[in-house]
This record gives C-alpha cells, structure tokens and sequence, in this order.
C-alpha cells in the first residue's frame, strides 16, 4: 500500500501530461478554444442570474444576490460531479490502455478528477470579478486564505470516490447509470440552491439532538464544502465553518486511504474485466 | 549472461469464462444476495495458460508459436505484466516494451507531435528523453509532413508505424511483440524486421508472437510451441516449428476427413444398398442440372450403377492431406444391383476457384467396356500429385458412354495439398533449373 503510493508520486508526470491531454482534446477544433473554459461560466452565470431574478424571482433570507449564492456552491459542484462521472467511467473508456499496455490504472479516475479541477479554477476568475462588483463586501483576505484548504478537501474527497467507483464500476456497469441519478439527489440534498440555514431548522429533533434536517445535511459531506465556499466567498464575517472543515480533512485522508485499497486489491482484474 | 532476462516458473492462468448467470449479475444482485465478495471470484474458469515454466536467455530472439487461442498472447501479457499469473512467478530483468496493440494510448483529437510525448510517458521515457529522440521516430514513422496533424486523420497505417515507431525507440531490454508485423506496407515491414535485427545486435532480448513460421526459422535462436496453454516444444526453431506444422497438418486431416463424411453422408453417398432407398434420398436430383459447370456439390444419377464409396489414399493408407509430389489414389466402391454393359468412369479434380485442374475417364482413355456385375472397386492412381498448395475438390462419376448418368458425385470429395515451395497456378510441370556459369545462383539455407 505504502510503496504503491509512493509509485503514485513517481507518475506525477504523466498525470500532468494526461491531463494537460485531457484540456487540450477538449477544446481541440473549436474556435474559441480554450476560452470556453471561460466563457461557460459566465454564460451560466447569466443564466441563473436572468431565471432567479426574472423569471423565478427567489428570495431566501440574508442571500441579496441569488444568483451569485448559487454560483459559489455551484461551481464546486459541478467539478465534484462531472469528476465523478468521469472517473467512475475512466478506466472502461480506456480499455485499450488497460488491457494492452502496462499502465498504472490508478492514473485514470486521477487524471478525470484534476482536469475537473483545472476546469474549476478556470472558472474562478469570473467568479471572483462577479463577487467584486455585485457584492457589498468582497471576501477579506484572511477569509481567503482558506480558500485552498477547501478545494484541497474537496480534491481528496473527490479523489477518494473517484478511485472507489472507477474500480467498481469495472465490476458493476451499473454504477455509472446508478451515479448520475444519485449525483442528482446529491445536488439537491445539499445547501447549493438554498442556504443551510433553511433546512438546519427542519424535521422533529429526536432524543436532544439538533433537528433532523440538521442531523442530515450535516452527514452529508459536500454540504461543509458547499457552507465553507460560501462563507469564504458570499458571506460577510469571519470564515467560522473550519471546525468542521478540519473534521472532513480528516475523513477524506481515510476514505482516500481507503479508496486506494479498494483500487489496489481490485486492480488486478481489470485487465480481464474491462 | 547466464542470467535469463526472462524467467517463467510454473505459471498458470485462469480465466472466468463468462457464463449466462455471471454476465447478467448485477450490483444490485451482488448487493441483494450479499455476495458481493463471491461475486468477484471466478466460478466457471478457463486455463488460458497452465503451468509453464520458461526461461530466455538475455540476447536471445525467441518466437511463440501456435494456434489461435492456445495462449501465446496471455503469456505474451504475463510477460509484459500487463495480467499477473494465478500462481506461479515471473520475473523479468530491465525496461520491457511491448507491442502489443500498437498506438493504445493515442488520443485522436491530439496531434502526432504532442501523442509522440505522451506515449513516449506512457510508456517510461522522460520527456527529455522523447525530445532526444524524437526527430528519430518521426522519420522511422514517415509521418514528417503530418506530425502537427491530429491523429484522428492518420490512416490505419500511418497510426500502426506512429504507434510502432514510438514502441521501438523506448529503447527496451526486453522487447514483446504480438503479431504487429503485418503494419503497413512491404516497405515498412522490412524497416521493422531490420529494427529487430539492430536489437538482436545489440544484444536485446525479443520474445515474439507470430504466426508466420517462416519468419521463426529465420529470425528466432529459439521457437516455443504453446497449445492449449503448456508448452508442447521448446528448442531449435526448426524442428519445432516441423513439429508444429506435422501436427497443424494431422488435425487438418482429421478435420476434413470429418468434412468429408458430412458431405457425402448429406448427398447421400453412404448406407443405401438398394435402388428403393436411392430414390428415397431426397437431395439425389434426378436430372443432372443444367450446367455442369457450375453446379453446386451434389449427387445425382438414375442408377443401376452406384458409387458407394470414394476413398483417397496415400500408399495404401486413407488421407486427406498431401503433400506436393505425393502418390495419390482414388478408389471407387462401385456395385450394381443387375448386369451393365454400357459403363464409363470418370474422376476430375477441381480447385478452390473451380478451376478443372484436370479430367479424364475410362472413355476418353480408350476402355471399352465389357461387364459390371455385382461389386467391385475402380482405382485412379497418381504417380505424383503435381498440384501446387490449396485446396482441391473431387467429382467422381458412373455414366453411359452417351453420357446419361448413372451416379454423379459433384464435388463431395475434398483433399488438401501442401508445399514448401509457395509457387503459383494450377499444375506444377515437373521441372528443374539450370543456370550457365555466368549465372551464379546457390540454394537458400533455410
């Protein structure tokens, strides 16, 4: 297990290749290019921001700007999901490589989920210029000190379900269209298009505990992600969500160590399953 | 040097075959049953590979031969590392490169430059490495004017030589081929097996899979034989692959002969002993079809005269596999249930193209008939099978010397000829070359 992780280093430059692959094909015969990367944040900001103060006008207390709310909770989840679907996809769409090379499989869910994340980070500028001009109070720089912590938590949670399902979906195709309708209810389990605060009041509170609402949207763990994203970007004060940020570094270092072994006592079939 | 760079102990393979139950478990099922764990585990298993030990020696050429299906592929991967054995070890000493699917790692959107890199990191190579040699590869590949386009416009060929141009220049010690040297043109196969060649000169250890023995026998130190997952020979390249080819040819002889009884038992040609059962045979026509010569194999004729059986002998013992230049006889079991005074027989033999490769009967070649009575037996000998390698097919006939036919065997009887020399045509006159001293030729050693 140690040695192989310690192989894992020794692949970081083909995984920087993979991935610098990846975005390349990605845009590749398209005119814009990689302004895409972009140009469909900005689109879909317009978007929400055209339905949820035209269309749909939505009003939820302490959120001013819905459509920037939503914005900084979305694009996290949409790195978190489509790095999902990807990486529980990977090593079946390069069936080739798996069973014709000798290739580290582990590369694969790997480079879905960073060329995911690249994605993301292309998409913060618009962000971040967005937060500036239509918010009161753009996020202070103490607050943004933690923003790396945040994506390096939703990295190694994404990393960690990513290594799990790329091994099990070799086994169990299922999963891949089990994951998108589970990926849906997952979005709307969790406080993107609504703040927490709505939900955290919910539900009977059984035996002394907080409210049921609470109880599960606390389970879930892309809700702290999605709270921390929020608190650091949209809302004023002080970034008080780390508590629970640190708890779910901690959960995602096991789940990561524990995806791994579940991908290294797999690997052996996938030459015979892909 | 005595170290092998290749060293197989006792390795065994299996493989889950998929059976119905197996292929439609599901998740859920595995979920539902909780035997998500049994699941994973083979129940129905092929032995794709059973217990071989092998070892090559470091610098040695050593070509894989066999069926299809016998293995040599699997143990080709074992090697690789690209599947781990169910029991038994391999070890393998230095930088292997296999080709065994040629540009596996190519993306199609990308150009030939930047997929030149990435394969090249695939496949070990530091980038710095790939920059070195990458003016290399692009000439060895031919692709000088295309490298900056993308490689979803490459032809098939262009793709192999890419793909087989990146493999060879990762510089292995140990090089694993699996069948790749039918990419491209007559051309670039000689540019690979000169590849090859440089590798052996420098003393690289090539294990090879093929299925051309003649390129065993003139590439390979040494020729392994795998069927149905062992090793059945391992040695000198030319006598295994003799080894391999006599027992090709024996069960290609079993196969046809088995062919043959189907054909004739389908046609009727076996069992019936009287003129009643004839004419319940439902695929014996009774009018012979229009053009003979291009009838579809079959049996017709209104009798009495009937062919009971046709055998094809080679000194005295039943085959179906020659060799060019073999002695070849064709026996007629033939038998009438009343007294016939106007008989002819006649035997033409046909190849794969049907082509009549030559005809004749007892007509043509001046013998009266006098009586048939009873049962007897008519023999065509060939002193010296002159036909070159293929496939031949037989029409053997009873008719009146008006040509009414008493039983027509159209094409029901086939035999195979086989030939180390790979000439061309339908008959091999019987020849012989002879050069003035001017002209200097000497016999290949093969």
């Amino acid at each position: 297990m140690l040695t192989s992780l310690r192989r894992l280093l020794g692949y970081r430059v083909l995984i920087q290749t993979l991935v610098v692959r990846e975005l390349k094909a990605r845009y590749r015969g398209s005119v814009l290019g990689f302004f895409w990367s972009f140009a469909n944040p900005l689109l879909l900001l317009l978007v929400y921001t055209f339905v949820f103060s035209v269309v749909l006008p939505a009003r939820f207390e302490g959120v001013d700007n819905y459509a920037l709310f939503l914005f900084c909770g979305l694009l996290p989840w949409t790195w978190f999901s489509s790095a999902l679907t990807e990486a529980s996809n990977s090593l079946l769409a390069n069936g080739n490589l798996i069973r014709k090379v000798l290739f580290p499989a582990e590369v694969l869910p790997l480079v879905a989920v960073l060329a995911n994340m690249v994605h993301f980070l292309l998409a913060l500028p618009i962000l971040i210029l967005a937060l500036v001009l239509f918010v009161a109070v753009p996020p202070s720089l103490t607050e943004l000190l933690w923003f790396p912590a945040v994506v390096a938590v939703q990295l190694l949670l994404t990393l960690a379900l990513g290594l799990m399902l790329a091994a099990l979906t070799v086994h169990f195709r299922d999963i891949r269209d089990l994951l998108a309708n589970v990926l849906t209810l997952w979005f709307f389990a969790t406080p993107i298009l609504y703040p927490w605060t709505m939900v955290a009041s919910r539900g009977p509170s059984v035996a002394g505990l907080p409210p049921a609402g609470k109880v599960l949207m606390d389970l879930n763990p892309f809700t702290h992600i999605a709270i921390s994203y929020q608190e650091i970007l949209f809302f004023d004060g002080p970034f008080g969500h780390w508590k629970w940020l640190l708890a779910l570094a901690v959960a995602g270092i096991c789940l990561f160590l524990a995806g791994y072994a579940l991908f290294d006592r797999l690997r052996d079939s996938f030459a015979e399953e892909v | 040097m005595t170290e092998p760079a290749i060293a197989l102990r006792d390795v065994t393979k299996l493989y889950r075959r998929y059976a119905y139950r197996r292929q439609f478990s599901t998740l859920k099922s595995a979920l539902l049953k909780g035997s998500l764990a049994s699941e994973l585990e083979p129940n129905e298993v092929l032995r794709a590979v059973d217990g071989v030990s092998l070892s090559v020696t470091a610098g040695s050429t050593v070509g894989l031969i066999g069926r299809n299906g016998s293995g040599k592929s699997t143990l080709l991967k074992l090697v690789a590392g690209i599947t781990k054995p169910t029991t038994g070890t391999v070890d393998v000493r230095g930088r292997i490169s296999a080709l065994i699917e040629l540009g596996a790692g190519f993306h199609p959107e990308i150009s030939g430059r930047e997929n030149i890199f990435i394969n090249g990191v695939m496949l070990g190579l530091a980038k710095r490495e790939i920059a070195r040699r990458f003016d290399e590869i692009v000439e060895f590949a031919e692709l000088e004017d295309f490298i900056d386009s993308p490689v979803k416009t490459y032809s098939s060929g262009m793709y192999m030589r890419l793909g087989f141009a990146v493999a060879v220049h990762v510089d292995p010690d140990v090089l694993l081929v699996d069948e790749v040297l039918a990419v491209g043109d007559e051309g670039f196969s000689l540019k690979c097996l000169d590849k090859f060649a440089d590798f052996k000169r420098r003393g690289k250890t090539i294990l090879l899979v093929t299925h051309s023995l003649s390129l065993v026998e003139r590439y390979c130190d040494e020729a392994v034989w795998v069927d149905a997952g062992r090793t059945r020979g391992h040695g000198d390249p030319r006598q295994v692959v003799h080894a391999y080819t006599t027992d090709v040819a024996r069960s290609e002889e079993r196969a046809l002969a088995s062919a043959d009884r189907k054909a004739q038992a389908a046609a009727g040609a076996e069992g019936d002993t009287t003129q009643e059962a004839v004419s319940e045979q439902p695929v014996v026509a009774r009018e012979p079809p229009g053009d003979m010569f291009r009838a579809a194999e079959g049996r017709w004729g209104l009798g009495p005269v009937r062919i009971d059986r046709v055998t094809l002998e080679r000194d005295g013992a039943e085959a179906h596999v020659f060799q060019s230049g073999d002695r070849l006889a064709i026996r007629l079991a033939v038998r009438t249930p009343e007294p016939v005074h106007d008989f002819v027989f006649g035997i033409s033999i046909f190849n794969a193209e049907g082509v009549c490769c030559y005809g004749t009967n007892t007509d043509i070649e001046e013998f009266e008939p006098v009586e048939l009575a009873g049962a007897g037996e008519v023999t065509f000998a060939i002193d010296s099978l002159d036909l070159v390698e293929g496939t031949y097919k037989l029409d053997v006939a009873a008719h009146t010397r008006q040509g009414l036919q008493y039983d027509y065997h159209r094409l029901l009887h086939t035999f195979r000829v086989k030939s180390r020399t790979k000439d061309a045509g339908i008959y091999r006159p019987r020849h012989r070359w002879s050069f003035t001293p001017a002209v200097r030729l000497t016999p290949r050693r093969t």
